[in-house]
C-alpha cells in the first residue's frame, strides 16, 4: 500500500535544529563572537553591509555568524531585516570631499594636493600564507601620522578646472529608491548606480573585467580611490538646520575615461563613479567601470553589443539575493510541470513510433 | 498564536498599502502586469515571495487559509508558508478546499470548483508570457501596449510544424478578455480551462519580477490555439490508483526499480475527500471516517 | 485644537486597530472592485464631513505619503485637509496629478481631467471616489469582468463611464460611496442605460 510522503513540518523543524548544530560546529572549539567577526573579518562585514544596503557593523557580523559565513545568505538576512525598518527621514548627500581619508591614491597623477595615502591595503603584500597567524594573531602597532589638517580635494576637480573632464553638474533631483519603487527601464543613472552598489561583487567585477578585455572598452584609469569616514547629516525640520547623526566609512572611486569628443564638444575625459559602504575597493572600482560602460548612449558612443553596455542585462541580473533565490528554487518540487512534459514527450514519441511502423508497413 | 514581534501578516502597513493599490489596478485591468515594489521577504525569491506578499496584503483575521504546492498541502514549501501565516497573522488554516476563504497555490488549481467566497493567490516565477521569446522588458512592455502578439502565435505554430502539437505543457498562455496575453503561472495546461469564468477572484504575485496581476471572477481567459489545432487540456491517460478519479490531474510515482509506477491525484485534498466518500482506486484501500 | 460640529477633529477618527481595520477595509474594497455591482459595508474611520465614513475608511486604507490626492468641490475643506494630513500624509494635488480624487460626481466632472494611464503603464491611472447620496443595486446595467451575466448599480451618469470603457485598457477606476456603503466600478465594466 502506497502512503504519500507526510510529515513536512517535522522534517523542517528537525532540519533547522541540525542546521543550528552545524553552525556551531565542534562545541569543544570556542564560539565565535559577533565582535570578533566585526573586528577581524571586517571586509566580509563591509561586503554584507554594501550589498545588504544597510550600514550596521554589528548586524552584518551577526548575519555572517548566522549564515555560517555564506555572505550571500548574510546579505539576504540583512535585506529581509532592512525592509521591515520604518523610515524616519532622508539624510543629506554625504560630502566625500570632506572625508577623513585613511587611504587615498591616484593612478593619474604622481602627486596632488593631499598627497597619496597608501593606507591599510593588501596591494603590496606578498601573498604568502602567514603561518604565524595560526599560532597567534598579534599584530605590531603601525606608525601613525598626524591627521590631515584640511579636507582633501578630489583629483577630478583639478582636471575639471581645465575643462579636461566632463562636467558633473549639480543635481538636486531626489534619486529614486529601488527598495521602494519597482525598477523602470530605461533607468536613470542614479537608479543604475544604486542597483550596481547593491549588486553582487562577483557579478560587477566580471562585468567590469569584460570591459577591460574589450567588451565595451572604456579605457579607465583610477583617477582617485579614497577610503575614510564621512559625516551623515540630516535636516531636522523642528530645528531648521542640519545636524550630524553619525559617521560612516565609505570607499569612493572615480575613474577617468577616454572620450574622443563630438562635433559640438572638444575632446575631454569622461567619468565613471563607484561608492560603497566600508572599505570595499574591488567593488567600488568595478562599479565605476560598469557605470561608465552603461553611459554609452548619453555620451553618444556606439553600442557594440557588449554585456556591460546592456543596461537591462546588467541591472536585471546584478542582485545576488534575487539570483540565488531563483536559482535555488529549482530544487523545490516541480513534479506537476515535469509530469505534464513527461506526458507530452510520451505522446510525441508514440506518434513517431506509430508513423515509423506505418512507413515500414508501406 | 500570533507572533507579537511582527505586524499583522508580517508586512508593515505602508508596504501593504502599496501592494493593495497594485492589486486593485490589476483587478481593474485584467491580465495586465502591474509593477510593484516587491520587498525582501524572510523566504528566498523564487519560493513564493510574490504570492506571500499578495496573501499578506489580503488576509483578514477571519480568513481560513489553505496553502498548496503541486496541489498538495503537505509539501515542505506549502508547510513552511502556511506556518509563516499562522505565526504572523494567527489565521485559521485548513487542508479542505471547500473550507478555505483564501488559497495560496504553486503550480495547481484545486480540482474542486472554487466559489465566489474564495480568493486564489498564485505564486508566479516569470510573469511575462513573452519573456522566452523576447528577453527585454522594454520590448515586451511595448508589445503588450500595441497588442502585438504575433510572435507568440509564431512560436506555438513552430511547435506544431516540428512536433505535430503545441509543445507547451505548462504555463500555457491565455488571452484575457480579448486583450492581454497572460502567463497563468506554471500550472499544467490541464488546469487552464479552470482559469476562465471562475467564480473566485484569482490574483497572481511575482516577487522577484515585481509584478502583480489578476483575473476578476467570471473573466474570460482563453488558451491560445489555432482553428486546425484547438487547445487540448491533457493529463496522464490513467485513473488515480488511490481514489479511482478519472478526471483529476495525476502525479506519477515510481514505486520500485523494476519500472513499477503508480498514478495518484496531485490534489491531495481532492483524493482524500473521494476516498472518504468510498471511492477506491486500483491500489487503494477503503478508508472510513475517523481513521487517519 | 479645533473641534468640528460633528465631533470629528483632525487628530481623531482614525482606525482603532490599524492593521486589522485596514485589512478588513481592503477586503471590502477588493471585493467590490472585483465584483462591480456588489455593494459592501465599509467603516472604521470617522472623517470630518462631507467625507463619508466609507470614503474616509478607504482613504486610510489605500492612501499614504506617496499618493497625491485631489479634493474636488465641497470636499476641499480645511477640516478634510487637516484630517488627511494628520492621518495619511498624502500630498494634495490638482486633478491631473492625482492618484486618488474625492468628491461628488458634479464636483469631479469633467472627468477627462484625471489620469487614465499610458499605453505601457495603464495602471498609472487615477481612482475616483464618487460620493453619492445613496447606492442601490438598480439603474445602469453592468457587464464584463467580475460580473456573472449582469448587474445593476445606481450611477450618477452613464455616458462618462461608457466613454471611459471605450478607452480600455486605459481609463480611470471608480469607487462609489454613500455613508458606510461602497461599490466599485473599474474601467473594464461595460455600462449601459436600461
Amino acid at each position: 500500500m502506497y502512503v504519500a510522503v507526510k510529515g513536512g513540518e517535522r522534517a523542517i523543524d528537525n532540519a533547522h535544529a541540525w542546521l543550528a548544530e552545524e553552525r556551531r560546529g565542534d562545541p569543544a572549539v570556542a564560539e565565535l563572537t559577533t565582535a570578533q567577526i566585526r573586528e577581524q573579518l571586517r571586509l566580509a562585514v563591509n561586503r554584507v553591509m554594501a550589498e545588504g544596503s544597510l550600514y550596521d557593523l554589528d548586524l552584518a557580523a551577526l548575519a555572517i555568524k548566522q549564515a555560517r559565513g555564506d555572505l550571500i545568505e548574510a546579505v539576504f538576512l540583512i535585506r529581509a531585516y532592512r525592509t521591515t525598518l520604518p523610515r524616519h527621514g532622508v539624510s543629506l548627500p554625504v560630502e566625500t570631499a570632506q572625508m577623513a581619508v585613511t587611504r587615498r591614491i591616484s593612478a593619474t597623477f604622481k602627486d596632488a594636493p593631499g598627497g597619496q595615502v597608501l593606507g591599510p591595503t593588501f596591494d603590496y603584500t606578498h601573498r604568502l600564507l602567514d603561518f604565524t597567524l595560526e599560532a597567534n594573531g598579534e599584530a605590531p602597532v603601525a606608525l601613525r601620522a598626524p591627521a590631515m589638517a584640511a579636507a582633501v580635494p578630489h583629483i577630478t576637480s583639478f582636471l575639471n578646472r581645465d575643462g579636461m573632464i566632463e562636467e558633473a553638474p549639480h543635481d538636486d533631483t531626489p534619486p529614486p529608491d529601488l527598495t521602494r519603487e519597482p525598477m523602470e527601464l530605461p533607468a536613470s543613472r542614479a537608479t543604475r548606480l544604486q542597483a550596481i552598489a547593491r549588486g553582487d561583487e562577483g557579478f560587477i567585477l566580471s562585468m567590469a573585467y569584460s570591459t577591460q578585455r574589450g567588451y565595451g572598452r572604456t579605457h579607465a584609469f583610477v583617477g582617485e580611490l579614497r577610503i575614510g569616514m564621512v559625516d551623515v547629516e540630516m535636516e531636522v525640520p523642528e530645528l531648521g538646520f542640519a545636524i550630524c547623526i553619525g559617521e560612516i566609512e565609505l570607499t569612493e572611486c572615480e575613474t577617468v575615461n577616454q572620450f574622443k569628443g563630438s562635433r559640438t564638444e572638444p575632446p575631454q575625459f569622461t567619468r565613471g563613479y563607484g561608492l560603497t559602504f566600508g572599505q570595499n575597493e574591488r567593488k567600488s572600482i568595478a562599479m565605476s567601470l560598469v557605470d561608465r560602460a552603461l553611459r554609452w548612449k548619453e555620451l553618444g558612443e556606439d553600442y557594440t553589443g557588449a554585456p556591460a553596455q546592456d543596461e537591462e542585462f546588467v541591472l536585471m541580473h546584478a542582485d545576488n539575493v534575487q539570483a540565488t533565490g531563483f536559482l535555488e528554487h529549482i530544487k523545490l518540487p516541480h513534479y506537476v510541470d515535469f509530469q505534464s512534459e513527461l506526458e507530452l514527450v510520451r505522446k510525441l514519441r508514440a506518434e513517431v513510433a506509430a508513423s515509423a511502423m506505418q512507413e515500414a508497413a508501406e | 498564536m500570533t507572533d507579537q514581534a511582527y505586524n499583522f501578516a508580517y508586512l508593515d502597513e505602508q508596504t501593504k498599502r502599496m501592494i493593495r493599490r497594485a492589486i486593485l489596478k490589476g483587478v481593474a485591468v485584467p491580465g495586465y502586469q502591474v509593477p510593484f515594489a516587491s520587498r525582501e521577504m524572510p523566504m528566498p525569491y523564487g519560493w513564493g515571495t510574490g504570492g506571500v506578499q499578495v496573501t499578506a496584503a489580503c488576509l483578514t483575521p477571519e480568513d481560513v487559509l489553505k496553502v498548496i504546492d503541486q496541489g498538495a498541502d503537505d509539501t515542505t514549501n506549502a508547510v513552511s508558508i502556511r506556518k509563516f501565516f499562522q505565526r504572523t497573522a494567527g489565521v485559521a488554516t485548513t487542508e479542505a478546499t471547500g473550507e478555505a476563504t483564501l488559497i495560496q497555490t504553486r503550480h495547481r488549481i484545486p480540482e474542486a470548483p472554487l466559489t465566489e467566497d474564495q480568493i486564489l493567490v498564485y505564486q508566479v516565477p516569470i510573469p511575462e508570457p513573452l519573456r522566452f521569446l523576447e528577453p527585454r522588458e522594454t520590448e515586451t512592455r511595448k508589445m503588450h501596449s500595441l497588442e502585438e502578439y504575433g510572435l507568440m502565435h509564431v512560436k506555438l505554430y513552430e511547435d506544431i510544424a516540428r512536433h505535430g502539437h503545441i509543445a507547451t505543457a505548462y504555463a500555457y498562455p491565455v488571452k484575457v478578455e480579448g486583450r492581454y496575453v497572460m502567463d497563468p503561472s506554471p500550472i499544467p495546461r490541464f488546469d487552464n480551462p479552470k482559469l476562465s469564468d471562475c467564480p473566485a477572484l484569482q490574483l497572481f504575485g511575482a516577487g522577484r519580477e515585481q509584478r502583480i496581476y489578476a483575473l476578476p471572477p467570471y473573466t474570460q481567459a482563453v488558451s491560445l490555439d489555432f482553428e486546425d489545432h484547438p487547445f487540448e487540456a491533457s493529463k496522464a491517460p490513467h485513473d488515480c490508483d488511490l481514489c479511482g478519479a478519472s478526471d483529476s490531474y495525476l502525479d506519477e510515482v515510481i514505486t520500485d526499480d523494476q519500472g513499477g509506477r503508480m498514478f495518484v491525484c496531485s490534489d491531495t485534498d481532492h483524493c482524500r475527500c473521494r476516498r472518504e466518500a468510498g471511492h477506491v482506486g486500483r491500489l487503494g484501500t477503503p478508508i472510513t471516517e475517523g481513521v487517519s | 485644537m479645533t473641534v468640528s460640529v460633528d465631533g470629528a477633529d483632525a487628530l481623531s477618527g482614525g482606525f482603532a486597530d490599524p492593521p486589522i481595520d485596514a485589512a478588513r477595509a481592503f477586503r471590502a474594497c477588493l471585493d467590490v472592485m472585483a465584483r462591480p455591482g456588489r455593494i459592501a459595508e465599509l467603516g472604521g474611520a470617522v472623517p470630518p464631513a462631507p467625507l463619508s465614513v466609507a470614503a474616509g475608511t478607504l482613504a486610510l486604507t489605500l492612501l499614504d505619503g506617496t499618493t497625491p490626492v485631489h479634493l474636488a468641490g465641497a470636499h476641499d475643506t480645511a477640516a478634510v485637509r487637516d484630517w488627511i494630513t494628520f492621518h495619511i500624509g498624502a500630498p494634495f494635488a490638482g486633478a491631473s496629478e492625482a492618484a486618488f480624487a474625492f468628491g461628488t460626481w458634479d464636483a469631479l466632472t469633467p472627468v477627462d481631467r484625471f489620469a487614465i494611464g499610458t499605453p505601457e503603464y495603464p495602471d498609472r491611472a487615477c481612482t475616483l471616489i464618487v460620493e453619492c447620496d445613496a447606492l442601490e443595486p438598480r439603474g445602469a446595467r453592468l457587464s464584463g469582468p467580475g460580473i456573472k451575466d449582469e448587474a445593476f448599480l445606481s450611477l450618477p451618469e452613464v455616458a462618462a463611464f461608457r466613454a471611459n470603457r471605450a478607452l480600455f485598457p486605459l481609463g480611470f477606476d471608480a469607487f462609489l460611496t454613500a455613508g458606510t456603503r461602497i461599490a466599485g466600478l473599474p474601467r473594464s465594466t461595460i455600462v449601459e442605460d436600461v
